[in-house]
């Protein structure tokens, strides 16, 4: 064997004498049957829903589920739906913020804020069925208010009102809407530090001024978020709509529901297509939530 | 005058809470002609399907609690011990269930589980798994507020220098310091799903939504008790979570919310 042959083999082994083994990172297992349960229970129904609103009945790819989603039956339901939502989530943000301004900046005795808080979590987690029922007994036709109205002389199923109309329902969803507002708004109301308030004042700002130029913008993105949030509870709700109306409003999740009893909409793919549309408004409002969160907290501490 | 804003406002607040709550209550008792009774009661809690559909949700409601504890407060506190960089991903999991309502789920869990290899609809296995979903963002949270709070590395660390295994470690080290942040998870989740209507009608299972529905359609004054008696069960597991929550790192009232 010549040395310069041996001097080579030195130099090779030299370096790769142990073998570069990939590390495996073992904490990795720890976290596995989560994300096991995960991909089995959220991301496999989730992608059936998303392939299937791209094929047709014979599984080849097609975009005819999602033209199908603007006609107008459908069209209609989308807009029931998010008028619902919008109504109840713009009416129970004003009214919990006024509750919730009265318990923290309007002067009212510190016990009003914890009794407002602790009715507020009931209330928010009061939905369903029972609450269906609860506002059936109020103002359904023979609830306890319409039969009082009634005995004043005021029948107000004759003047317009009907509980299993859109109204009724609107009025039925802010009964959670409003105190989750109140829930969510307290904690940002109490960051309002006095100090910015004194400052403006000893600027020589009035009250107005400080509202509209110190307040309500550190509260605005807040305000959005919390509006955002009470949106997606309402747009995402069946359990209390389908007790209430029996399936009668034509809202998405409703007809989702029928759809999966028995083929309502004659197309099964069409139904992937319609709850597809509901994911992706619900995805779009979580991520303007959490944008319009972080935003929120850069003064809120 | 500003006083007496915040007051008409407070008032308006009480009369739209309270209102419903106490026509129910007169609405429930009325089932006697011309006296106040308790018969719509009695009617319900001695109909052998109410106390079937009450069981059946409760052990559906056990099951789920187990099952979600397992499955989240193992892997919440491994992320915040070993996989601190996974806590975006973890947040993003728990945030989907809110993208995906309850009925689309459902929806995808059905097409995706009723026909071989994977039939799982008619076990009761899916519906557990699919309140474990629902339930997930509530109890990540909670737990993840609860392990925020106490230091785990260090108490960790001082239970394994001190000989402890990883059983010593979860249950006598991690788990009593949570304890507060457990109890509220699971009251939480007990709520959201010992009356839920969506998943188990969707599923055909004879829980106490489904139940409540049917006899809504076909009764008056029954429904009435029902939501009495469901509103005093909320009422009494958001007390409980309060009072377990007084304690640091416990869910606050402002992060519930169920399913509607």
């Amino acid at each position: 064997m010549d040395a310069g042959y041996q001097a080579k083999q030195l130099k090779k082994d030299a370096p790769a004498a142990r073998p570069s083994f990939p590390r495996v990172n073992w904490n990795w297992l720890g976290v596995a049957p989560f994300f096991l349960f995960t991909f089995l229970f959220i991301i496999l129904p989730a992608s059936v829903i998303f392939v299937g609103s791209f094929q047709d009945l014979r599984g080849n790819f097609t975009l005819d589920n999602i033209t199908g989603l603007f006609t107008p039956y459908i069209l209609n339901s989308y807009k029931l739906t998010i008028q619902v939502s919008l109504v109840t989530a713009i009416g129970g943000a004003i009214f919990g913020f006024l509750l919730a301004y009265a318990v923290t900046i309007g002067g009212l005795p510190h016990w009003v804020k914890s009794v407002l808080s602790s009715f507020s979590g009931v209330a928010s987690n009061f939905a369903g069925v029972p609450l269906a029922f609860a506002f059936i007994s109020t103002l359904g036709r023979v609830g306890l208010v319409t039969v009082f109205l009634k005995g004043l002389g005021i029948d107000i199923y004759n003047n317009g009102f009907n509980l299993y109309s859109f109204w009724g329902l609107a009025l039925t969803y802010m009964y959670f809407q409003f105190p989750l507002m109140v829930l969510t708004i307290i904690p940002a109301l109490e960051g309002l530090k006095k100090e910015w308030r004194e400052a403006c004042e000893n600027l020589g700002a009035s009250r107005l001024d400080y509202w509209r130029y110190i307040g309500f913008p550190i509260l605005l993105p807040s305000l959005l978020a919390t509006t955002i949030l009470l949106f997606g509870n309402a747009f995402g709700a069946y359990a209390t709509a389908y007790a209430l109306t029996g399936g009668s409003l034509n809202l998405v999740p409703i007809i989702i529901g029928a759809q999966i009893r028995g083929d309502v909409l004659n197309n099964p793919n069409l139904g992937y297509a319609l709850a597809l549309g509901m994911v992706v408004i619900m995805g779009l409002m979580v991520l303007l939530y959490s944008l319009l969160q972080r935003r929120a907290s850069r003064w809120l501490k | 005058m500003k006083r007496f804003w915040s007051w008409l406002w407070i008032a308006l607040g009480a009369v739209y809470f309270f209102l419903p709550l106490y026509a129910t209550l007169r609405f429930s008792l009325m089932m006697k002609k011309g006296e106040l009774s308790l018969l719509a009661y009695e009617k319900v809690l001695t109909d052998p399907a109410f106390v079937k559909a009450f069981v059946f949700s409760a052990e559906m409601a056990v099951f789920t609690i187990l099952v979600s504890l397992l499955l989240v407060v193992p892997t919440a506190y491994w992320v915040h011990l070993r996989l601190p960089q996974l806590k975006p991903v973890m947040e993003f999991i728990t945030m989907l269930p809110f993208v995906i309502p309850a009925i689309v789920l459902v929806f995808g869990l059905i097409r995706a589980y009723s026909k071989p290899p994977l039939l799982l609809t008619p076990s009761p296995a899916l519906l557990v798994m699919a309140y474990c979903v629902l339930a997930m963002p509530y109890m990540y949270r909670s737990v993840d507020v609860g392990l925020r709070a106490i230091d785990v590395r260090t108490l960790t660390e001082a239970a394994q220098s001190l000989g402890a295994g990883w059983p010593t470690i979860l249950f006598k080290v991690i788990f009593p310091n949570l304890r507060s942040a457990l109890l509220g998870g699971t009251f939480l989740t007990f709520a959201i799903v010992i009356g839920e209507l969506t998943i188990a009608a969707s599923l055909a299972w004879p829980a106490l939504g489904p139940y409540m529905a049917v006899l809504g359609q076909n009764r008056a004054y029954e429904p009435a008790a029902l939501a009495i008696m469901s509103f005093v069960l909320t009422w009494g597991s958001i007390l409980l979570i309060e009072l377990v929550g007084r304690g640091r790192g416990g869910l606050r009232s402002d992060q519930l919310a169920g399913t509607h």
